[in-house]
């Protein structure tokens, strides 16, 4: 039944919600007594208004892509990924662990391996709710977010003992060396005589991000296990008949998920703060739900959706700066509200835009 | 409530309901076109139809499920605004689906009051409940014990909960949708009376069927409906079921299969003492064995729920069973990791599930994602190791919609959006044109219209004459009757006896259906 336009389903409708949640953020600081207008002026000018902001920007988009994309594989088996939080923890671990066990000689050849190592810890993390869901019918959302508090105390515990440098206090591991560096944004433009700001932590991930994206969209509609899992996802009943394997479906979707997820890491862990330090992740995991929702679970959806909340992130942290009435709970709140209504309420304005179009094409 | 006496034409010859103008779209398709129809209180209407020729979007819009795009009810000769099922049933309206919507550990009482509770405190709401049970048990044959557990009841005592919740809410115009589909020819026959008896009480009915019989048998008027359009009303002692038949495809249709006798070969499927005991322990299957050969059609009759879904699962390869299955000889695993679906197709099973909708076919894919459908590990569907060769798939999707007529034949069209006669025939197309040693088909003609009926029965039997072997499952006993060369009866999880199509009749397969069996002539399968 096909009643609305499709690009109002996939454009329109999420910039009507992300209009509503700048109308509710503008309420709430108007309630505080600043200017609603300046805030938005000064959100985007901190996202983008400098190459500063935009490295910023894409640095956070790169992590949620690949969370988004984490959650979106595992949905279209409609599987509720909620551990992509601790699914990248995991991930930071492997890409620690294999960046700090070889003496890498240069960039391009550990980062195939420290995908790998982020990509398989993530997915490890991911198969134990899999294998639970599959095999013993413990729900899927249940056990991933236990999960995620296991894997925190996880990484607390091992950056406080093994993992952590001789001789500090903070709870982190040491540099993994200048070897390893990925070139930022600043380094990959320079020679095409760009000028970017040296400080963004923006780096080649993003790229990598961009890739996974493609990649996740040739498994989802092109290849036959993401027919599976579409077709799994849409119907649990029938992919019996079809003698399509719930438990192996399950199983890979998760794993799929779960690598993604991890490999958020090479972004920060690798790419930034080149060394593994506590809670890295800062919520991307749980961020990534609201963008694979807000991007319809589709990779083109995600990397805009991905690219929008990077900016939000950007630029929600750069109105500490220019306004001081705003405190860093405020910013929280305006990305909490800009959160619910572009991922959580992606739903409510729906509807009643899909009535709209169906009394406008009567007229017609 | 949502009425509005604007036009004040309160005679009291008004008919009970009347449709003027409707018209609904779904996007490009339209459901119904200008439909006006009246019925006079007190009687009983039947709607037929092909499938998908707008019935129950009709009555959805009528129940407030839809709205319409624009036209007017009238309910007793007053303008109805009905955007709701509220309001519906404030209207006095009650429906029965074709699907119950009971809570199955909830008692009768229980979901009578459902959504009719009067106050927070469930006592008085139960027992004002109860009162109205008694009364309306004697006063129409709807005798159902107030306090049983709907899980417990028949399905024909669970249609009854449903016609009494319907009357609990005063309802005085009923709509059945396909109200025999689940029941034995005595359950029907019941549920005629009722009907009857209801209509004598001054009730109106709306009947939805697409079997005509029970038009003839039952109603005083009957509307045909093709393609979204209201054709005729005519007065049910006026026509003939050939007549209707013709009406509601177009054209003359032959309501006898045309077969030759059957002839055949070797056998293809041995079903030794199957047993199957489902997830809650109950025994679903006791002891099941029968043959079927090649060039054959072994028709299983019986009435929904007494084992026919499970043996199609158990042959399809999707429950695990005890037992043992040959299938030209071989041994087929019969469960474990062995027994799946993908391997029952190697092995030259294909299988036309008895619902299309959530088994055979994912509704959200479009049409050339349903043809390969359990057959997408097919070499001819890749493009290389790594991809699928959608391009393919479309194709051969183009090529088997023109064979089968599924219309439209638009393989980017998503499964939903076809009727059920074409989503049927997707299905068929896919399974039949994989030229299986052994066809497994259930139910392959509910909520399909005569039109596509005709189509299916000829393909099956072409089938058949092609040296397969097909096990047909069907509630239908007129199906059964004129597809199979060899009719068994399902009743509790056994086959209580077998027979000729030309021995046997409606009431000795009845018999059989209801689970009494009388010895004379039948052989050892009975356990």
């Amino acid at each position: 039944m096909e009643k609305m336009p499709r690009w109002a389903d996939v454009a329109l409708i999420p910039l009507i919600n992300l209009a509503l949640a700048f109308f509710f953020a503008g309420l709430v600081v108007l309630a505080i007594g600043e200017n609603p207008f300046d805030m938005v002026r000064f959100m985007v000018k901190g996202a983008l208004g400098s190459s500063n902001g935009i490295g910023y920007t894409l640095y956070y988009a790169t992590n949620f892509i690949f969370t988004g994309l984490a959650f979106s594989v595992a949905m279209h088996a409609r599987l509720f990924n909620i551990g992509g939080e601790g699914q990248a923890a995991l991930g930071g671990l492997g890409t620690a662990v294999v960046l700090l066990a070889v003496p890498w000689p240069h960039w391009t050849v550990a980062l195939p391996f420290a995908v790998l190592g982020a990509a398989l810890f993530g997915a490890a993390w991911a198969a134990i709710p899999a294998w639970l869901q599959a095999r013993r019918g413990s729900h899927i959302v249940i056990t991933t977010i236990m999960f995620n508090f296991i894997g925190a105390a996880l990484m607390i515990y091992l950056l406080n003992g093994i993992l952590k440098k001789p001789g500090q206090q903070a709870a982190e591991t040491r540099h993994f060396g200048d070897a390893v560096h990925l070139p930022t944004f600043h380094e990959m433009l320079a020679p095409l005589g760009i000028e970017f700001s040296k400080s963004a932590p923006a780096n080649v991930s993003f790229i990598l991000a961009i890739l996974a994206a493609v990649c996740v969209w040739l498994l989802i509609w092109r290849t036959r296990i993401g027919y599976e899992i579409r077709a799994f996802g849409n119907s649990e009943s029938a992919t019996a008949y079809a003698g399509i394997s719930a438990v192996r479906v399950t199983i890979i979707a998760m794993l799929i998920s779960g690598g993604l997820a991890g490999m958020m890491a090479i972004n920060v862990v690798m790419g930034e703060s080149e060394r593994l330090i506590l809670n890295f992740t800062e919520g991307a995991g749980f961020m990534g739900i609201a963008v694979s929702l807000m991007g319809r679970n589709h990779p083109v959806g995600i990397v805009l959706a991905g690219l929008l909340f990077g900016m939000l992130n950007q630029g929600g942290f750069e109105l500490l700066w220019e306004m001081p009435g705003i405190s860093r709970e405020m910013v929280f709140v305006i990305q909490a509200l800009i959160i619910i209504f572009t991922g959580a309420l992606v739903n409510m304005t729906r509807d009643p835009i899909e009535r709209l179009f169906i009394r406008r094409n009567k007229g017609a | 409530m949502g009425s509005e006496g604007g036009q004040g034409r309160q005679e009291t010859a008004a008919p009970a309901i009347e449709l003027r103008g409707i018209s609904k779209a779904f996007g490009p398709v339209q459901a119904n076109r200008d439909i006006s129809l009246a019925v006079a209180r007190g009687t009983i209407h039947g709607i037929i139809g092909e499938n998908g020729a707008g019935k129950s979007t009709l009555m959805s819009i009528l129940y407030g499920f839809y709205r319409a795009d624009s036209g007017e009810i009238f309910i007793n000769g007053r303008r109805a605004e009905i955007h709701d099922s509220q309001d519906a049933i404030a209207a006095g309206i009650g429906m029965v689906f074709q699907h119950f919507k009971l809570v199955e550990n909830f008692t009768v009482l229980e979901n009578i009051i459902l959504g009719a509770e009067n106050g927070p405190l469930l006592r008085d709401s139960l027992a004002d409940a109860r009162r109205s049970l008694l009364t309306l048990a004697e006063e129409y044959e709807l005798g159902v014990d107030p306090d049983a557990r709907i899980e417990d009841l028949s399905v024909g005592h669970r249609q009854r909960v449903e016609i009494l919740k319907a009357l609990y809410r005063q309802a005085d115009i009923l709509i059945l949708d396909e109200p025999t589909g689940v029941l034995t020819p005595s359950e029907a026959d019941h549920l005629f009376r009722i009907l009857r008896g209801l209509k004598e009480q001054g009730k109106t009915i709306i009947l939805i069927t697409h079997k005509l019989r029970e038009i003839m048998d039952v109603t005083d008027t009957v509307s045909v409906m093709r393609r979204g359009e209201m054709l005729a009303t005519v007065r049910t002692a006026e026509t003939s079921p050939e007549d209707l038949a013709e009406r509601m495809v177009g054209r003359k249709v032959l309501l006898q299969v045309d077969k030759r006798p059957a002839s055949p070969g070797e056998t293809v499927l041995k079903v030794e003492n199957l047993k199957v005991v489902d997830e809650d322990g109950v025994a679903r299957l006791k002891g099941v064995s029968f043959d079927l050969r090649a060039g054959e059609i072994l028709g299983i009759a019986g009435v929904a729920g007494n084992g026919q879904s499970e043996l199609l699962e158990v042959l399809g390869g999707y429950r695990p069973a005890t037992g043992r299955i040959t299938l030209n000889g071989h041994d087929l695993p019969l469960d474990g990791r062995l027994a799946n679906g993908r391997a029952r197709r190697a092995a030259g099973i294909a299988h036309v599930p008895e619902d299309r909708q959530s088994e055979g076919l994912v509704m959200e894919f479009a049409a050339w994602e349903n043809i390969a459908f359990g057959y997408h590990h097919d070499p001819a569907y890749q493009k290389n190791a790594l991809f699928m060769d959608n391009a393919a798939i479309q194709a051969d999707t183009e090529g088997k919609m023109q064979r089968f007529d599924v219309r439209p034949p638009d393989p980017r069209l998503q499964a939903k959006s076809f009727s059920g006669g074409n989503q049927q025939k997707i299905v068929l197309a896919r399974e039949i044109e994989r030229n299986p040693d052994l066809l497994l088909v259930g139910q392959p003609t509910r909520g399909v219209d005569i039109g596509a009926i005709e189509f299916i029965h000829q393909r099956l039997i072409e089938l058949r004459d092609a040296g397969k072997a097909i096990l047909l499952v069907s509630v239908e006993l007129e199906e059964i009757m004129s597809l199979a060369d060899r009719i068994a009866v399902m009743f509790d999880g056994r086959i209580m006896g077998e027979r000729l199509p030309a021995d046997t009749d409606e009431r000795d397969l009845g018999l059989l259906m209801a689970g009494v069996s009388n010895g004379a002539n039948d052989g050892g399968e009975a356990a």
